[in-house]
């Protein structure tokens, strides 16, 4: 396959989520997603790269273009050294609509894409990855 | 500091959201909104939010508090011009924004708060008829 | 291997000849292609192997060094699927490399059989290899074309239709599976806003099942209609589809329906503020016939 293209952008403030919504939303558009799967990819990282900034203290974001044979698909890394995810099943849960609950929004991102896959350890950091075929 | 304009036309307020917002400034919005309600004695809030490609949790939030804010202020939202786009995704992503109020255009938004032929009021609160 | 690479730089005008000779023509199908364009892809292709070669065994040809040689059957096989070249004419662009190929190691290294062997050995590992590359790039580009087809069909096949200023219709007919029903909610709602319709009657008289997934489609759709600030009727609720919806327990409390489309456009037509009334005795065209004199035609 030809070499994948790779870009970090770095999530330490809330401007730099706008930044990162940006991005993905100018890889959806080359990659010519449509529009329906570009606002869900990018309102999906939206709400990760806003997890990594609240709740993660902080991290980055990897977005990268995978394929398999003719498939096309973009791929987001949100990674962060917070305090981790002490259960994962809880916060896969949607409880951003009580306004309280730890509104981590996993659940409802997991929702708008293809593929999903956390890696937490608490006290040392989380990994959110996610894939959203053409 | 940026901020996004809230427009007074009677007692009716107007506010277009044209700009990616980052959280600070949606904040920012929600403070302003409540802020005029009760310093013009507002009884309608329109919100137009169709140059909005992304409404996300946080702006759905948003847009929630701030028709819950106004109405403890005695006053009424309407959100017009949601983008299928985004109400597919909002649905998708299980935010179903209770409490808040939509039309399709400003003028359905208008209709909806002041009622249907009643053109719009530039202050008299008596017609307000909720289709 | 560099053996293979060397044989070919040597001799690469004479190959080139004759591989497009060999192609035959069908292969060359000069109504899509011309004699030039078709010299030209096989002097980039044959320059490219030669690259190639020179960087690995062409048994790792998804190396780096042969990405131009990659690319360009990629592109070129695409490109042909699209033109409508067949699969065979495809294939036999490349595998026709082989003779010319072969003719080649055979006239350069007759004197010696092991090397000619192991040569030729690599010849063919070569051209197979890029024929099977060839053929994946085709068929992709060929399911991308049925797949974008097969989009254009599901839109047609789902007209929206405005039945009055800010009512709108949506007939669907045949089964809904989740591809369809997506394509044809983006549609209705696009149209709502295009039409700043206020009401969207879905209607399922001909569609003959409904089970959980299409029921959950729906909902979404009328879920995401409310957001917008419009409102959805289902129609055409046969009774089978009625026990269906029982059956799975689907709650569809939030959700007007009714059982057929006219009485659905009725009640469109009552939330939107409208009645359809009765002219009075008074107008010409309710008199009867008997009433008044005859009219031009009946004279």
């Amino acid at each position: 396959m030809s070499e994948t293209r790779r870009e970090t952008l770095p999530l330490k403030n809330s401007n730099d989520v706008v930044l990162a919504r940006q991005k993905v939303r100018q890889w959806a558009t080359e990659l010519r997603f449509t529009l329906v799967d570009q606002t869900k990819l990018v309102t999906a990282a939206s709400e990760l790269a806003r997890n990594t900034l609240d709740h993660g203290k902080g991290g980055a974001m990897a977005i990268e273009q995978v394929g398999v044979g003719g498939r096309v698909g973009l791929k987001l890394i949100f990674e962060d050294q917070g305090p981790g995810i002490p259960d994962i099943e809880i916060a896969l849960k949607d409880g951003f609509t009580t306004g309280n609950g730890m509104g981590l929004g996993l659940g409802g991102s997991k929702r708008l894409v293809n593929e999903f896959s956390i890696d937490s350890t608490p006290g040392k950091g989380t990994r959110v990855t996610v894939v959203r075929w053409k | 500091m940026e901020r996004i304009p809230v427009l007074r036309m009677g007692s009716l307020l107007l506010i277009t959201i044209q700009v990616d917002m980052h959280d600070k400034l949606a904040l920012q919005l929600q403070d302003d909104v409540t802020n005029r309600i009760a310093e013009w004695g507002s009884k309608g809030v329109l919100i137009d939010i169709s140059s909005l490609e992304i409404v996300d949790s946080f702006i759905g939030r948003m847009l929630a508090n701030i028709a819950s804010m106004s109405r403890v202020l005695g006053a009424e939202t309407v959100v017009v011009g949601m983008q299928p786009a985004v109400a597919i995704t909002l649905v998708e992503l299980g935010m179903s924004l209770p409490g808040v109020r939509t039309a399709l255009s400003v003028e359905a938004g208008m209709e909806l708060l002041y009622g249907v032929g009643a053109g719009f009021r530039t202050g008299s609160e008596d017609e307000r008829d909720e289709a | 291997m560099s053996d293979l690479a060397e044989i070919i730089s040597r001799n690469e005008d004479q190959i080139r000849a004759e591989w497009i000779r060999d192609m035959g023509t069908s292969v060359q199908r000069a109504d899509l292609m011309s004699k030039t364009e078709l010299n030209e892809q096989c002097k980039t292709l044959l320059g490219g192997v030669v690259q190639g070669m020179k960087s690995s065994a062409p048994s790792d040809i998804k190396t780096a060094g042969w990405t131009t040689v990659r690319e360009f059957l990629e592109g070129i096989s695409a490109s042909r699927a699209r033109q409508g070249f067949s699969p065979t004419e495809v294939a036999n662009f490349v595998l026709s490399l082989k003779p010319p190929l072969f003719i080649a190691v055979r006239h350069d290294l007759n004197k010696s059989q092991d090397k000619m062997f192991d040569t030729l050995r690599d010849a063919t590992d070569l051209v197979d290899a890029l024929a099977l590359l060839t053929m994946e790039a085709y068929i992709a580009t060929r399911e991308e074309l049925i797949h974008r087809q097969q989009q254009e069909l599901m839109e047609l096949s789902t007209p929206v239709v405005k039945l009055w200023d800010g009512i709108l219709a949506l007939p669907i007919i045949g089964t809904l599976d989740s591809a369809r029903t997506q394509v044809v909610m983006e549609n209705l709602l696009q149209t709502v806003v295009a039409t700043n319709s206020r009401f969207a009657i879905i209607d399922i008289t001909g569609v003959p099942t409904v089970d959980t997934l299409v029921a959950q489609h729906l909902l979404k759709t009328i879920t995401a209609a409310r957001l917008m600030g419009a409102e959805c009727i289902i129609s055409g609720v046969r009774p089978q589809i009625a026990q269906t919806i029982v059956h799975l327990g689907i709650n569809l409390e939030d959700v007007m329906t009714r059982a057929n489309l006219s009485d659905a456009f009725g009640l469109a037509l009552q939330m939107s503020g409208r009645a359809v009334v009765r002219k009075t005795a008074a107008t010409a065209e309710s008199k009867g016939i008997l009433a008044g004199p005859m009219t031009k035609q009946e004279k």
